[in-house]
């Protein structure tokens, strides 16, 4: 199964990176692609994203919205946020673990060999305050005297905008290093602090930073598809506590808001099929290896 | 047979529905007012500033 994760990962990363004209255009895509929303977080000034990304656009729009109203254009980010409420709705934070390229990204760094080192559960709530502060009420509410906002996330922290859009877009332009000051080695820093901790923890901008994971966090209870515990075959081993990249512990907190649904703790360390992955509460698979299953307490009595 | 279609019918969660057509009509009330040409608009562009350039 992690196999074919890693390889929806690469695909997808591709497919919302998929314009490879850039070398010749020296700029980003500009089709009607672009109206596609990239299920995971990928910064749409990258010159090869082919998707806007969910987090810049609503950024955008928070940050005109009184311009736009005062035009008569009723733009208040519904299009983004139904967008990203039926991704959520329907996977929830499934889309980092297999959708996401800022996150394959962190997987593949973390796979350097180095000494790792855990994160404190308390880190995780940092990301709700940039989704409710960098991304909506920030560019809403803090305007300049045109009554335009500004990107704050994207501007003065987002890491995968630097990688996959800042540093291409001055290699592709020379001619934009002359403009770069200290807001760029401000946010270049931040990028090499994230790239450093991914080495050394597992999935570190997920767990702390990411706004489109706080908000697909928020479906935790309601999202279509999700992992389950079947609380009378689990032996609390705690097998699945060793595998799980976001530091969940599954066996004691199974809606866990940083649950990312990557299926290791289901495929890799229940030998009791305990885990189950369910559809609206519906299982539709387990692991399921002969001789590996614990006999139930029914099976006993029988 | 029936008891049993019952009873997995009985576990099937309404949550996730509701919330995603909730938000499906959301995402169709912003595409009758046009946002999607102001999302593919802000797209096509490099905004400099949002990537810290400039």
């Amino acid at each position: 199964m992690e196999l074919v994760r890693k390889w929806v990962q690469t695909i997808l990363a591709l497919l919302v990176n998929g314009s490879w004209s850039f070398p010749y255009t020296r700029t980003i895509y500009q089709g009607p692609l672009k109206v596609v929303c990239s299920p995971g977080l990928n910064c749409y000034s990258c010159p090869a994203a082919t998707t806007y990304c969910p987090i810049g656009s609503l950024q955008q729009l928070m940050a005109g919205i009184r311009v736009a109203l005062e035009n008569g254009q009723n733009f208040f980010g519904l299009y983004v946020i139904g967008t990203m409420g039926v991704l959520g709705g329907i996977f929830g934070r499934l889309i980092c673990g297999w959708a996401c390229p800022f996150g394959l990204i962190q997987e593949l760094l973390h796979k350097i060999p180095s000494k790792k080192f855990s994160i404190p559960q308390k880190l995780n709530y940092i990301k709700y305050g940039f989704l409710l502060f960098f991304v909506i009420l920030l560019p809403l509410l803090i305007v300049d005297d045109f009554g335009y906002g500004e990107a704050w996330y994207c501007k003065y922290f987002c890491p995968a905008g630097t990688l996959e859009a800042g540093l291409p877009m001055l290699i592709l332009q020379p001619s934009l290093r002359q403009t770069i000051g200290i807001l760029f080695y401000n946010k270049l820093a931040i990028m090499i602090g994230f790239i450093v901790w991914s080495v050394l923890a597992s999935r570190p901008f997920c767990r702390t930073a990411c706004p489109l994971g706080a908000f697909y966090a928020l479906f935790k209870n309601l999202k279509l598809v999700k992992l389950r515990l079947v609380e009378e075959n689990c032996t609390q081993c705690k097998e699945c506590h060793s595998v799980c990249p976001m530091g969940v512990k599954f066996n004691e907190s199974p809606e866990n808001a940083e649950c990312i649904s990557c299926l290791k703790c289901m495929d890799k360390a229940c030998k009791f099929d305990a885990i189950t992955l369910e559809i609206a509460g519906l299982p539709i698979g387990s692991r399921d290896k002969a001789g590996t299953r614990r006999p139930k307490q029914t099976d006993a009595i029988i | 047979m029936a008891e049993k279609r019952a009873e997995n019918n009985k576990s099937i969660r309404v949550a996730p529905f509701i919330t995603i057509l909730f938000f499906l009509i959301m995402g169709m009330i912003g595409i009758m007012t046009g946002e999607v040409g102001r999302v593919l608009a802000q797209a096509v562009q490099v905004c400099l500033s949002c990537i810290g350039i400039g």
